[in-house]
């Protein structure tokens, strides 16, 4: 094979920002104040806090090395299974970065905040659209946020039946996000277990579902990359015992413009902006989560809400029947505006290509690495596709070892070991924006580690080798993590 | 990890097919996971455990360990009530791997104390792990 992306180049070290810079450097000189001084209550002072003296150049070259020790959708192919890591279109930055929009004042009138309204309300609309529901919520600041709250909707719609539900369905290949909101809205996670197709049986729902569940979580296509094709029978049996269905969106990247969720019966459904319609993501934000729900639920939804009176447009504050507030003001309004800019630039057709293409990469590289790779579940898959460890393990190689070494030949590994019901996984998702090109490359790659697993196995376990750290001591990271600066006192 | 044959799967305890054990100390059990199940989840680094005092039935979680790969769920192997936990596990749960037969995770006094002849012999088991 051709050597690949992964090369070396200087790297330039840089020290912690508490290890920088001198007393007495300043970042800025604000001029002399000519307010008289004033005494602070002392009830409002604490200790100082020990900040490091820095010089403007101190901090611009101190983030970015970090910048450049990075990898991210702008470096390189991120195939990182259920996170969706497209090319985000910079074209959608331009328009957030707007002066008008990322300077506009959350708490101006509806009057003087028409064209931020007029983005949320439109926005409302094409997520109706996308995904058949009524009506929209653009409030949850990410997917897990969603998730709570449909959980909230699903509480506040059994309440207003007057039926108390103690317990919710939730699939052996959810995310693990989903029973933890069930769980913090008070429900019991029944696991519900996929079968040897890695798919949910509507016979296996109907047994476990009564007038105790509040209804069902389920993500399709499934975190196997596998549509659910029992979904609406399943959503049947779940309405017929007064139950909800709530959808997962995370994976909506397979199927825009192809499923309609109301058909396939979903009640309540998360879009991941962050995901889906392209804004940057990872490192733990910001995103956004929109909650789509069928107009019987639309009362519930959290407020406030973009809403169109005449020719005004109004941020809708009370209502009635609403869970509430689940974030302040406007929620991430920069990532709705990215959203809004990726919907009107691809278009309806636009965006159905997108999942035909992110589905068609992903069937490729599942084709192409199917004799390399085992295979769990061999069927066509969606967006994404999942292999394991098995053929590696007689040379005594992992999935952690087999990911490392992709670092050093220039791509971001995969998710591994999700979901957990397969050992030793691997999943892939390329997305629609990695070139065929790219994408061989990539498969070369797989194919020669696969070949070093065999012959040079300790490439990869000592992998990287190559990049600006090598590999990270995660036991320790995980059961003594170190937040804080060396030179604060250590906590006592 | 492991080979099957490299497995320690001591003769006088019982197991269970989600790789939990029990061991009878007297009228109380102790509860652990098994070798195989600490090789598979690799660096446990936190064992969530319930309080003394808590009851279960056969077969319901009482708690969950986490590696760096995962979050897996504890099956009780059999009804009781816990009577003591742990505690060394809290501050040094790289013991479960280190150990796994000594680092017991709950005592429990059975409820059903025939439930143990239910549990799987260390050569079932085996056979189990062989599928």
């Amino acid at each position: 094979m051709k050597n690949g992306v992964g090369t070396s180049g200087l790297i330039l070290d840089e020290p912690l920002l508490w290890e920088k810079g001198k007393k007495g450097r300043k970042g800025m000189s604000i001029p002399h104040s000519d307010v008289p001084q004033a005494p602070l209550d002392e009830e409002l002072t604490g200790t100082p806090v020990d900040f490091p003296d820095l010089s403007e150049v101190d901090v611009v070259r101190h983030y970015t090395r970090l910048s450049q020790w990075n990898f991210g959708v702008d470096s390189g192919m991120y195939p990182l299974g259920s996170c969706t890591m497209k090319y985000n279109p910079k074209i959608n930055e331009k328009q957030a970065a707007t002066p008008q929009l990322a300077a506009a004042h959350p708490m101006l009138d509806d009057q003087y905040s028409q064209g931020v309204l007029q983005i949320m309300y439109e926005l409302q609309n094409y997520l109706a659209d996308i995904t058949g529901l009524d009506a929209v919520s653009l409030q949850p600041a990410a997917g897990a946020h969603g998730e709570l709250t449909g959980m909230l909707i699903f509480n506040a719609y059994h309440q207003s039946h007057d039926s108390k539900r103690t317990k919710i369905l939730i699939p052996d290949t959810a995310h693990g996000t989903n029973p933890a909101s069930a769980a913090l809205c008070g429900y019991r996670a029944i696991a519900l277990k996929s079968n040897e197709n890695g798919m949910l049986d509507a016979a296996d729902v109907r047994e476990l579902m009564d007038e105790e569940t509040a209804g069902i979580m389920l993500t399709n296509p499934n975190t196997l990359g596998l549509f659910e094709g029992q979904v609406r029978q399943i959503a049947d049996i779940v309405h017929a015992k007064g139950g909800l269905v709530y959808g997962d969106g995370a994976n909506m990247n397979a199927v825009l413009g192809v499923a309609d969720m109301k058909k396939c019966g979903v009640d309540v459904l998360h879009l991941n902006l962050h995901k889906t319609f392209s804004t940057p993501h990872g490192g733990g934000g910001p995103g956004a989560g929109p909650v789509c729900v069928t107009k019987e639920l639309e009362p519930f939804l959290p407020v406030p809400r973009a809403w169109k009176d005449g020719d005004i447009y109004r941020l809708e504050q009370d209502r009635k029947d609403s869970i509430g507030r689940v974030h302040g003001f406007h929620g991430n309004f920069g990532v709705l505006v990215r959203a809004y800019s990726y919907i009107l630039s691809m278009g309806a057709e636009g965006l159905r290509k997108a999942s035909q293409l992110a589905v068609l990469n992903a069937n490729y590289i599942r084709e192409q690495l199917k004799d390399t790779f085992h295979l769990p579940y061999p069927q066509p898959c969606m967006h994404e596709c999942v292999f394991s460890d098995q053929l590696q393990k007689d040379y005594k190689v992992t999935t952690l070892d087999m990911a490392k070494r992709l670092i050093d030949y220039g791509f971001h590994p995969p998710t591994i070991y999700f979901p957990l019901i397969v050992h030793g996984a691997i999943m892939i998702e390329p997305t629609e924006t990695e070139c065929k090109e790219d994408i061989d490359q990539f498969i070369a790659t797989m194919k020669e580690i696969a070949r070093e697993a065999k012959e040079e196995p300790d490439k990869l376990r000592n992998a990287p080798q190559i990049s600006k750290v090598r590999r990270l001591d995660e036991v320790q990271a995980a059961r003594c993590p170190c937040l804080t600066g060396p030179t604060l006192p250590a906590e006592q | 990890m492991k080979e099957l044959n490299e497995l320690n799967l001591p003769e006088n305890l019982g197991y269970t097919e989600d790789h939990e054990w029990a061991q009878k100390t007297g009228e109380t059990i102790k509860i652990g996971v098994s070798d195989y199940a600490q090789d598979q989840l690799g660096d446990i680094v936190f064992a969530e455990l319930p309080t003394v005092g808590d009851t279960f039935n056969k077969g319901d979680e009482f708690g969950t360990l986490e590696s760096v790969k995962a979050v897996s769920e504890l099956y009780i192997p059999m009804s009781g009530e816990v009577i003591a936990i742990n505690e060394e596990l809290d501050d040094s749960p790289e013991l479960v791997n280190e150990d796994p037969y000594n680092s017991w995770m709950i005592e429990i006094k059975p409820s059903t104390p025939e439930e143990y002849d239910q549990l799987l012999s260390a050569s079932a088991y085996m056979d189990l792990l062989k599928g």
